[in-house]
This record gives C-alpha cells, sequence and structure tokens, in this order.
C-alpha cells in the first residue's frame, strides 16, 4: 500500500470539506482497503467516516426507512423491520460475500464498490475504467463474468452488489450530501452506464457522500424473490440474479418490479417488461414474456453467451417463486 | 489538490482492548490489523492466507462480531474490543468451540484453523445458524483447504448449544 494521510472528522460537514480529488472516503473499507493494496486506487488521504452519526434506521413519514450510510450490511439484512417489510433487501444482502465482509460493508459503501473485472485489478493491463482512455482487454479477452446488456466500446464490465440489485427494484433513494448541500437521487439514476467514461461508476460528485438511503413503504413483503446464481453456493459473485417483487390482487399482478444483477453496469430494468406483467394473471408463458422484453439488446461477448439463457430461465423462476411461493409447482428443487 | 507531506503520513495514537488487556499503541496508518497483531504486537495465531478478505483466516472478533483482520486498518480500531484465537481460552482452559474442533478432528494442516474458530464464535452469537445446512452457509466466507469441511460443521453443530449454556 502507498503511503497516506488520515483524518477522522467529527461531523459530515468536516468530512465533505476535506475531501478533494486525491482523497477517498472510507467506512467498512472491505473493497478500498484492497484496491489499495493493489495499487488500483491510490488516495494521498483517506477520510474516515465511520465515526459519523449514520448509523440509525428510521420510520419516515410515509411508511418506509432512511437507512444511514453507516448500518452494515449484516445489521441491515437482520433488522425485523427490513426482514418483515424488505424481504427482498434481506434476500440479496445475505446472498452476498462473507458474514465477516457484511459485519464490516456498509450500506453506503456497497454502493461504490468497484467491479471485480479482472483487468481492472490487473495494473499490468490497459483498462479504461482504472486510466482512461488505455483499452479494454475484456472486450476480445476472459469476459465469462461480464457484460450482456448496457455495455460500450470502452467498457464491458459489471456492478458487483446483490444489495444494490435489490435496492434497484424497490425504488429507493439515495440522499447524498455535498459542498452545495443535499440533494436525492432516485436509484435508477445513481449508478451509469459506461459510454466513453467508464472510469465514472455513478453520479455521485467528488466531494459528495452518501448519507442515507430511503426505501418507499414496503409494497412487496408478501410476493418477492432474490434469485442468485453463481459458481458456487455460496460466497462468490452473480453470474446472474434478478430481484423480483410483485404485488397480485384478485389473482391479478397489479405492480410488478424486475431487476437484474451481473449483467451490466448497474442493477438493470426494463419498463417494458414491468409493464407486460401488470394487469396480467401469473403464469410461465406471462413471466417468459416478462424476461425476453428484459433481455432485450442483450450482446453477449465470446464468453458469456450462457448469460442470456440463464439469465431468461432465473427471470422466470424468480417471478414464479414471487408469486407462487418457493415450492411452487413446477419447480425444480 | 493538496501535495502529499510526509508530515501528513504520520503514526496515529490509538487505544484498543485486545484479549482483555487495554493496549496504548502507535500505528501508521496504512497498518492492517493484520499485521499489527502479527508484525507488532507478536500475535501469530492469526494467520495471513491470501490478505484479500478472501480466504477468512484472518478472522477476529471486533466488538464481538466476526471480521477480516487483513481488510482492517489499524489506525481505525481506536476504541475497539478485540479478541483473537489467543484471547478465547479462560487460562488453561480451552473455549467450547476449541475443544469441539479438537474433539470432530475439525483441522488438518490446522491454518484455517484459527480463522474458522473465531469466526465460529462470531457465528454462535449472531445466532442465525439453525441447521447443519445454516452452519455451512455462514461459515462460507472460511476456507479450508485441506478439505475438513465436514468435521467443522460438526464441531460447531455440538459448540452452539454448549455456548448458549455458558453464555458465551
Amino acid at each position: 500500500m502507498n503511503p497516506f494521510s488520515y483524518h477522522k472528522p467529527a461531523s459530515v460537514n468536516e468530512a465533505i470539506h476535506l475531501a478533494s480529488l486525491s482523497s477517498r472516503f472510507i467506512a467498512g473499507g472491505t473493497n478500498l482497503v484492497d484496491l489499495m493494496k493493489e495499487n488500483v486506487i491510490r488516495p494521498e488521504r483517506l477520510i474516515d467516516i465511520s465515526g459519523l452519526p449514520l448509523r440509525a434506521i428510521e420510520a419516515t413519514a410515509n411508511g418506509g426507512l432512511r437507512i444511514g450510510a453507516l448500518v452494515s450490511n449484516a445489521e441491515l439484512a437482520w433488522d425485523p423491520r427490513v426482514e418483515q417489510g424488505y424481504p427482498l433487501l434481506s434476500q440479496a444482502i445475505l446472498a452476498g460475500a462473507s458474514p465477516q465482509l457484511r459485519n464490516m460493508a456498509t450500506t453506503g459503501g456497497n454502493l461504490l464498490q468497484r467491479t471485480r473485472c479482472a483487468y481492472f485489478y490487473d495494473t499490468g493491463t490497459p483498462c479504461n475504467k482504472r486510466q482512461p482512455g488505455s483499452g479494454c482487454p475484456a472486450r476480445t479477452g476472459l469476459n465469462r463474468m461480464h457484460a450482456i446488456l448496457g455495455a460500450s466500446a470502452a467498457c464491458v464490465a459489471t456492478h458487483p452488489s446483490d444489495m444494490c440489485v435489490a435496492l434497484a427494484a424497490l425504488d429507493a433513494v439515495v440522499h447524498v450530501q455535498g459542498a452545495r448541500g443535499e440533494r436525492q437521487i432516485a436509484f435508477a439514476d445513481f449508478h451509469r452506464l459506461p459510454g466513453d467514461a467508464p472510469e465514472r461508476d455513478n453520479h455521485l460528485g467528488d466531494d459528495e457522500l452518501v448519507v442515507a438511503i430511503e426505501l418507499p413503504p414496503p409494497d412487496f413483503a408478501a410476493h418477492c424473490s432474490y434469485l442468485k446464481i453463481r459458481d458456487r453456493a455460496s460466497y462468490a459473485f452473480a453470474l446472474v440474479s434478478v430481484a423480483a417483487g410483485l404485488t397480485i390482487k384478485k389473482g391479478l399482478i397489479e405492480q410488478a418490479r424486475l431487476a437484474l444483477g451481473g449483467v451490466a453496469h448497474k442493477p438493470w430494468r426494463e419498463a417494458t417488461a414491468e409493464q407486460a406483467l401488470q394487469g396480467q394473471a401469473p403464469s410461465e408463458a406471462l413471466f417468459t414474456q416478462a424476461a425476453d422484453l428484459l433481455l432485450q439488446g442483450a450482446r453477449p461477448l465470446n464468453h458469456n453467451g450462457f448469460k442470456v439463457p440463464l439469465a431468461q430461465r432465473a427471470i422466470v423462476r424468480a417471478l414464479s417463486e414471487a408469486a407462487f411461493g418457493k415450492t411452487y409447482p413446477g419447480a425444480t428443487p | 489538490m493538496r501535495a502529499h507531506t510526509p508530515e501528513d503520513a504520520q503514526a496515529h495514537p490509538i487505544s484498543l482492548t485486545l484479549n482483555g488487556q487495554a493496549r496504548s499503541l502507535q500505528v501508521l496508518p496504512w497498518t492492517t490489523l493484520l499485521d499489527l497483531l502479527r508484525e507488532q504486537l507478536d500475535l501469530t495465531g492469526t494467520k495471513k492466507g491470501c490478505d484479500h478478505g478472501q480466504c477468512g483466516a484472518c478472522t477476529v472478533l471486533r466488538d464481538g462480531r466476526r471480521v477480516n483482520a487483513c481488510l482492517t486498518l489499524a489506525v481505525m480500531c481506536d476504541g475497539a474490543e478485540l479478541v483473537t484465537i489467543e484471547g478465547l481460552a479462560n487460562g488453561d482452559q480451552l473455549h467450547p468451540m476449541q475443544r469441539a474442533f479438537i474433539t470432530h478432528d475439525a483441522f488438518q494442516c490446522g491454518y484455517c484453523t484459527p480463522g474458522q474458530i473465531c469466526s465460529a464464535v462470531g457465528l454462535a452469537r449472531e445466532g442465525r445458524a439453525d441447521s447443519r445446512e445454516a452452519i455451512r452457509e455462514q461459515m462460507s466466507g472460511n476456507l479450508c483447504r485441506c478439505g475438513a469441511y465436514s468435521n467443522i460443521v460438526a464441531a460447531v453443530e455440538e459448540a452452539l448449544p454448549l455456548m448458549q449454556e455458558a453464555g458465551k
């Protein structure tokens, strides 16, 4: 690790004031310390925000929850209000990382974790995300784990988070604070597609700090499923993951939410796929139609063509589990 | 952008409780908790495996919760209560989890064992493992290259109720 200076501000304002282009905020550190060991990120200054008062989970006036940015992944997944009102979020968090990492990693930090693309981590290779303009070896190299949707000529990296896939499906709102004050960012607008600036993962300003994540009222607790497909049974990044949430009234789907992980630079949603489910009776044929719409425009690379049919089947299964329960008729064990 | 100066990158004083003892230390900001334990404090029970948070060999308990010492900066441990494998036994009396690992021969080379045991103690305190399947899932942050997994699960399964009785 390169030398750096260390600062522990006592307030959010002080933290923002200390921020510069060569500094990084640190909280759980599970991703940042690793990237610093690999010399992928070499901050001159670390601003330790772990002592800031951002650890509360509070009810909001409209019946939702406001989650402080420093709430750990484990605390969030096991909070009774989250387990009961937002089981989709609990399931997604518990599908990610390991128990040790979930004890350390924070809610805000989870949003800001970097891709696990091997070329991004390997400072001996070019990477447009690490060094803009240097090239993308993943496009023609080993790209089994990479994006099938929304990628660009410059970058085919995926966002690695499970939690963010659920937050996208739940229409969470990100509260940020910067030198110019506070603002709120809809979850769908927080992360960005790589385009020709893959060095930017999201729309957070350099001086801005994520202070909280807000969840709308819990509409999808009765009918939801987070399905993660990975290379081993636990503790691996997603090849494909699906967050599905439905509300069902008198046998018809009222609201539908569907987000994919492991396939793009951000959690992938498509309004037409969700609209196709509304007002319809849940069935495998309907879910297949939604899956086709969600995967519209998929462009697999040399080694990840398998992700398209895998995602297709995972979407149908996640929606079936959400509609009919984990042991729905026709479910394969 | 502010220039990086040597006086910026200085040692910081921290105070923490380590295996029941209050300690005051000076640490450089880039020293990990794992390196502090092994290199500065001669507590080599905590092992360095991957050094990237992927293997769990460095697992210690921070404020009762299991964490990866390799991804923890020591300077961020000011005020923390830390327990390593060296701090689990009560004198000559082994912790129930340590005894269960011996009873079930839950290791071969032993390199991952301190991390496995600290992780299992953290798992017990979390109180979420109610089946062998849940133990397997919740021990997934600890790799054992010898493949002693079935005996590790058996050891954890045996020690969980013993820890509850002992109130640990």
